[in-house]
């Protein structure tokens, strides 16, 4: 079990831990005499805390700079002690060791009292989510072991932790230089009754068991390493059985469950809260890095905005105009606040209203990510419901989401490109599907429409035959006249794209030098090219529409493929075959392409 | 074993471990793992295997010091072929040129220039973007402060005094500029955690770890450098019953981190592992 050491700079907590490892019996041979020829080779007083503080740094500033961890060991069970500092400088460390414990100490001097770092910290650990925890009243030595001082303490700090939200489960009085109460009873202190610090510590549970919640699968990765495409993700919440429908968000497509591939087997038949999970499914959906996996009956949000409590790292504040990256568990979209509603100091809980949040503070903020994410309130699934601020590959802050929040607000002004994209969650594109009559460019057009439509993407559809039935209804098939076809189609596919949409443009566009003019036509748009590739043979033998069967008979003059040349694309940026690949592959062909577009990402891992 | 979900303290760290491997191999292309052949990187080998189901898809480095016990060169042509592993090898040809060794050099400057100089030429050439290491937070007090995603500099130096924040299953995503970062998934194991999990896996290890002749290694590197320790322990079963009596530190029987007060603190700030 993990445990957090937290408190007042000064406040006693190396010196507790070192004599926590001692009378616990959990040092090395040898440990103890090292440290103290140490300190009689520097002519220093042997100190409990210089078992800890290893870095020279630590010693000569008599502060601990960051969390170590320390393991020991009752009857009961193994701990692992983090000890986490006390200087308000080195909050982040003390975020980074709380966040992982199950169960807190906070140490009070009982000769200083509460100071404002005892209160900051347990502001904190209310703010990460640690609930268990035990209050050390220290250095009882120094007040006569005074029970009067000792009440006057638990009593102002027990109505500090209550309009927190907290509870301690115990306050208990030690001297921890002396030993007192932290392994033994102290002999000096008679009028308590209560448990040492290791009794307490072994009535705490674990609590990061999530179980019995909804599950919550993030996807870490897709692998391809061999012929098996499997789903790799660690179960955060609930659990996972094969023949499980999963539904993964944002996107909400869906799937079953079909194996997991644990190596070296056999595999389990269940992978609960913690489990890191190899999953295969029975449909092959397009699923990516960031989406969460859950069950029809309970899923995720899916939204864009939210109400959060932050507390913020940052050397430089967190203000509005900038752009943050939100990192929620595999999740990482670009995300701005939209307001900052109050700053809260941590110390007096005061609020302020502000217009930036300055380091070391806590918040509360409205988040808008740029494109919908997967999420749920913190107090419905704590892992799903907290999130991280990044910066510069930095992260500088975290937070917990408090309320889901419909989008709003009012700009000025002639509407820009950028807010459209900011708006939408991605870039506008053109996707310009080429290949002869009955290669299956709709076909596959549509999926991929459905896809993107299902994913919160802005997705309209260009069909060739559409145009011809209205916008193009005075075009026939002479080459300038599809020359003129061309050009409208990428028109029409420009206007889309600058009110932000993903344009499917479908249309044989049989001559390379009209594809060239509308590639140049849209060269402010990002451009895909796709060609929709299948033998003149396997599409005439298709002839969904009979054309072929009337252009054989000499009906239609100038088709394509028959009477008309169709002069294959020379470097497209996808290039399906729909004579080998079902329209599944095909489509997640163009939708890879589509995505690496969106989220302007390099060429795809997989291996 | 038992094919249901398991929440015991092996399985928990072993769960643990593979996700951390998935997180790197997803936020950086370019991964290596150095290979010590010890028992944490054999442990590493499996848990990366069970990570990426059954397949190791980045290459394993071995850093030849050229000091390496015979039984170690033997053992890494079988966990090879056991494993499958792509395996890059490096020395320090221009330090052994130059004449460094044991016979003449202190333990901390072979060290340094063998291996963490090796590691350098190796990064130098390869500019992967992140390294996996098999360290632990209990076998030394520097190593207690580490992160499960720690940067390091173009030069490998390690700014322990400027940790990233590293909560709620997020890491440093980005190396520093020409530098790396070390991926560290055995950070909450303990040396009686490794064995009771190889015993449990049926991992293979070299046999230097059992006793002969009353002795035996507990921590393996350079043979000048490494001593047995007084053990009977001459199988699995009997090195975990020792471990859970024993108050040594593991690292006892290495030079090179007892030369000063503080030599492991300055070799690791320089990069050493």
């Amino acid at each position: 079990m993990h445990v957090v050491v937290v408190g007042h700079v000064d406040h006693g907590k190396s010196t507790f831990v070192g004599r926590l490892l001692n009378d616990t019996d959990s040092l090395p041979n040898g440990k103890m005499d090292q440290v103290r020829r140490n300190c009689a080779a520097e002519g220093m007083e042997f100190e409990y805390a210089f078992l800890l503080d290893a870095l020279i740094e630590e010693q000569e500033q008599n502060i601990t700079i960051d969390t170590t961890r320390i393991f020991f060991r009752t009857k009961k069970r193994a701990y692992a002690i983090i000890d986490a500092p006390g200087h308000k400088e080195f909050l982040k460390n003390m975020v980074t060791g709380a966040a992982s414990a199950s169960a807190a100490l906070l140490l009070i001097d009982a000769h200083e009292g509460v100071m404002d770092q005892s209160r900051r910290h347990a502001f904190l650990l209310s703010l990460l989510g640690v609930r268990q925890l035990v209050v050390l009243v220290n250095k009882m030595d120094l007040v006569d072991q005074s029970e009067e001082t000792y009440r006057r303490i638990v009593a102002e700090y027990s109505a500090f932790l209550k309009s927190l939200g907290l509870q301690a489960a115990h306050f208990i009085p030690i001297a921890a230089k002396h030993g007192e109460n932290v392994v033994e009873r102290s002999a000096k202190m008679a009028w308590w009754r209560g448990p040492t610090v290791t009794e307490a510590l072994d009535t705490f549970t674990h609590e990061d068991d999530l179980t019995c919640l909804p599950l919550r699968l993030p996807v870490s990765d897709i692998y391809r390493f061999d012929h098996r495409r499997i789903v790799a993700g660690r179960v955060e919440a609930g659990a996972i059985r094969p023949g499980e429908e999963l539904v993964f968000q944002p996107g909400g497509r869906r799937s079953v469950a079909k194996t997991f591939e644990d190596w070296p087997g056999p595999s389990r038949d269940v992978v609960g809260t913690g489990g890191s999970a190899s999953v295969t499914l029975t449909e092959q959906i397009f699923v990516e890095r960031g989406q969460i996996a859950s069950h029809a009956t309970s899923q995720p949000r899916v939204g864009r905005e939210f109400r959060a409590r932050v507390f913020w790292l940052g050397k430089e504040p967190l203000v509005p105009s900038k752009t943050y990256r939100l990192r929620l568990l595999t999740q990482n979209v670009e995300a701005v606040v939209a307001k900052i509603e109050k700053v809260t100091d941590a110390s007096t809980l005061a609020s302020v209203p502000s217009d930036s949040v300055p380091r070391d503070s806590i918040c509360e903020i409205i988040v808008r990510a740029t494109r919908p994410i997967a999420f749920d309130l913190h107090h419905e699934c704590p892992v799903t419901g907290r999130f991280a601020l990044e910066e510069g590959g930095r992260i500088h802050g975290g937070g917990i989401i408090l309320e889901a929040r419909s989008e709003g607000g009012k700009g000025s002004g002639k509407v820009t490109a950028a807010e459209r994209t900011a708006r939408a969650g991605h870039p506008p594109a053109v996707v310009w599907f080429t290949g002869l009559s009955g290669s299956g460019k709709s076909t596959v057009a549509e999926l991929v429409e459905r896809r993107l439509f299902d994913a919160g993407r802005n997705v309209i559809r260009v069909d060739g035959d559409d145009l011809r039935a209205g916008l193009n209804r005075d075009l026939g098939f002479s080459a300038a006249d599809r020359a003129e076809s061309v050009r409208r189609a990428a028109a029409v596919a420009g206007l889309h794209a600058n009110a932000g949409q993903i344009a499917l443009v479908t249309l044989i566009a049989p001559l390379a030098a009209d594809r060239a003019k509308a590639r140049a036509a849209l060269a402010n748009h990002p451009f895909i090219e796709v060609f929709v590739d299948a033998p003149l043979e396997v599409c005439e033998r298709r002839d969904v529409k009979g054309l072929y069967a009337k252009a054989r008979k000499g009906e239609i003059a100038e088709f394509t493929g028959i009477s008309s040349p169709y002069e294959t694309p020379e470097s497209p940026e996808v290039h399906v075959r729909t004579d080998r690949n079902t329209t599944e592959q095909a489509a997640d062909q163009v939708l890879q392409a589509i995505d690496r577009i969106l989220a302007g990402k390099g060429e795809d891992w997989e291996v | 074993m038992s094919r249901t979900a398991q929440n015991d303290h092996l399985t928990r760290l072993e769960q643990t471990s593979m996700h951390i491997f998935r997180e790197a191999f997803a936020n950086f292309r370019s991964l290596c793992m150095p290979w010590s052949m010890g028992k944490d990187s054999n442990v590493l080998i499996w848990l990366a295997r069970k990570a990426f189901c059954g397949k190791i898809p980045f290459p394993l480095l071995h850093i030849d010091t050229t000091y390496e016990f015979p039984e170690m060169y033997e053992f890494r042509e079988k966990a090879r072929a056991i494993h499958g592993i792509d395996l890059i090898v490096r020395i320090n040809e221009d330090a052994i040129r130059r004449g460094v060794g044991y016979a003449t050099h202190d333990p901390v400057t072979v060290t340094h220039e063998l291996k963490t100089v090796a590691l350098k030429q190796a990064l130098a050439e390869y500019k992967w973007d992140a390294l996996v290491t098999g360290i632990r937070r209990d076998e030394d007090p520097t190593r207690a402060k580490e992160r499960w995603f720690s940067p390091r500099t173009a030069d490998s130096t390690w700014d322990y005094k400027d940790q990233p924040p590293e909560f709620w299953g997020q890491f440093a995503s980005v190396a520093p500029e020409g530098g790396h970062i070390r991926v560290q998934p055995l950070l909450e194991w303990t040396e009686l955690d490794i064995w009771e999990y190889i015993r449990r896996e049926n991992i293979p290890n070299p046999t230097l770890y059992f006793s002969r002749n009353g002795k035996r290694f507990r921590s393996l590197g350079c043979h000048p450098i490494t001593h047995p320790v007084e053990s009977p322990a001459s199988n699995i079963d009997e090195v975990i019953e020792e471990l859970r009596r024993t108050k040594v530190s593991e690292r006892a029987g290495r030079a090179q981190d007892h030369v000063g007060r503080n030599s492991m603190q300055e070799l690791r700030a320089k990069g050493f592992m």
